[in-house]
This record gives C-alpha cells, sequence and structure tokens, in this order.
C-alpha cells in the first residue's frame, strides 16, 4: 500500500534517555502526586521550541545528546520516523513541502505542546527532498521533569504534524519510475482527535 | 492574487503558481474553488473532489467558507502526508 511507505509508530526510540534520568523520579511517590506530571496544564511561562525543516540529514545523537539536559530534565523521549523501503520495492521517498509555512506550522504545533504540559526542551526536525530508506524523515524530542509530559507531547506533536504541516511523500520505485502520491490514512486524520479537552 | 499549488494538485494543474485576478461574486475559498474548475480540463482533473482540498491564506490553514478579501497568497494542496 503506498499509505504504509513511512515508519509511524514502528520505529519509535521512545525511550532513549529517559530510564536512567528518571530513577527516583518516577514510581508512585511522583505519580498523581506531582502535577507537573502527566497532562495537566502548567501554564506560567512556555519554552520556546527549536523548529527546523531541511534536506540535510538530522544528526540524531547529537540532537538527542544536546537535550540530555544538565539535571532539570528526569525525562527524555525521542521519537524518530524512518524511511522505509516497503519490502524493497521503494528506492526513496520524495518529500514536497511548502516553504515557509512548514516551518511555521511545526513551531505551532510545538508551542502548543509546550504551552499544554510542562516541557524543559522541544526539539522538532523534518527533512523534505529525495529520502533513502532506512534513512530518518522526522525526529521530534520532549524533555521533562517526569516523563508522562515528554511523552504525551512528543506524541501529540507527530499526531498533529502528520496532518497539518505541509508536507507531501511520493514514492521512487527501485525500477526506476515515480511511483504516486502517498494518500493520506484515516487514522492520522483522526489521530488528533485524541488530543481535544473536554 | 497569488496562486500556489503542490503536490498532485501542481502536477494536475501543471504550473506550481500563478497570479490571478478575481473576477467579481469570487469570494469565499469554496467559490474560489468553483471558479478554478472552470478555467480548464486541469484544474477540473485538479480540483474535481473539491471538498478534500485543503487551503491557507498567507500560509495560516482555512476552511473552505473563509473569505478571499485581503488574502496575499492562496495555496492549494492535498491532504498532507508528512512525518
Amino acid at each position: 500500500m503506498a499509505d504504509e511507505a513511512q515508519g509511524g509508530g514502528v520505529h519509535a526510540d521512545m525511550a532513549a534517555g529517559m530510564y536512567d534520568r528518571s530513577q527516583g523520579h518516577t514510581s508512585a511517590l511522583s505519580e498523581g502526586a506531582d502535577i507537573s506530571n502527566g497532562s495537566s496544564p502548567m501554564s506560567s511561562k512556555s519554552i520556546a521550541p527549536k523548529v527546523t525543516v531541511g534536506e540535510a540529514r538530522i544528526d540524531v545523537a547529537a540532537e538527542t545528546e544536546a537535550l540530555s539536559g544538565e539535571g532539570a530534565a528526569g525525562a527524555l523521549v525521542t521519537f524518530i520516523g524512518y524511511c522505509r523501503d516497503e519490502e524493497g520495492r521503494l528506492s526513496a521517498l520524495e518529500l514536497e513541502h511548502y516553504p515557509g509555512m512548514a516551518e511555521r506550522e511545526i513551531r505551532k504545533i510545538a508551542e502548543e505542546a509546550a504551552e499544554r504540559w510542562p516541557l524543559i526542551a522541544v526539539r522538532a526536525a523534518h527533512r523534505h527532498g529525495k529520502i533513502a530508506p532506512g534513512e530518518e524523515i522526522v525526529f521530534v524530542a520532549c524533555s521533562s521533569r517526569h516523563r508522562g509530559a515528554a511523552f504525551e507531547a512528543a506524541s501529540y506533536i507527530m499526531d498533529f504534524m502528520k496532518t497539518k504541516a505541509p508536507f507531501w511523500k511520493r514514492e521512487h520505485l527501485k525500477d526506476g519510475s515515480v511511483g504516486g502520491w502517498v494518500e493520506s490514512k484515516a487514522t492520522d486524520e483522526s489521530a488528533g482527535d485524541k488530543w481535544h479537552r473536554i | 492574487m497569488k496562486l500556489s499549488y503542490f503536490a498532485w494538485v501542481r502536477e494536475r494543474i501543471g504550473k506550481s503558481d500563478e497570479e490571478v485576478a478575481l473576477p467579481a461574486g469570487v469570494e469565499t475559498v469554496s467559490d474560489l474553488l468553483d471558479w478554478l474548475r472552470s478555467r480548464g480540463e486541469n484544474y477540473e482533473y485538479a480540483l474535481q473532489v473539491p471538498e478534500i482540498i485543503r487551503v491557507a491564506i498567507d500560509q495560516e490553514h482555512v476552511d473552505h467558507s473563509e473569505r478571499l478579501a485581503g488574502a496575499g497568497e492562496i495555496a492549494l494542496f492535498p491532504p498532507m502526508t508528512g512525518g
């Protein structure tokens, strides 16, 4: 299926860097007892997300290291979306984007996440152009004192990035032909619904 | 007014952008889509299912009921598939 051309949640590198730093913060002690955990809106001042859109490879190791924090963060959740090879059928995915609006929309989504959860840092990077199977397409990272906020915020950003950020994928096939445009998935279209506040 | 097209909307229309002068009576996004469809087979092909076309005015997502007055750049594109 053309609409399966990218590794949504399958390759999530969700736990990177989280376990060691959250020692002593998680468990019953903080769950529920601390309003900064989970999705409780924390208001006051939210941080400025760092957002980039470009053709270059994303240095995931360096980006992750940069967010490891200096003691403030107890959790860092990272997500990497990869280009799949679709059982060897694909030679590349080509991502078209709307320059300017793409970065603006991602920033808007990241800022919403930073307002909604008590995050320490937010990083979002999205590539455009030709991307080979195995390469990263998107990188999202959120750090927070406790893991709940970081997990939820990263998931929120991905859900809205897929349906609001102006990018379009098309397949390039191993046989040299250009395949079709990837169709949007109903599951992606509706993924944002679960974040609506009552 | 500048119109920009992306992905298969761009391919089917056959250009990535153009300057147009809107005729009287074209006041909303919905009116614009109807008017464009009347401009030729390529537009009709690109916009034959207008309800799935996404629209941004000056780089902000808008509904088809949005008014065009004051718009600088209007972009038409398919549902997004990034991430």
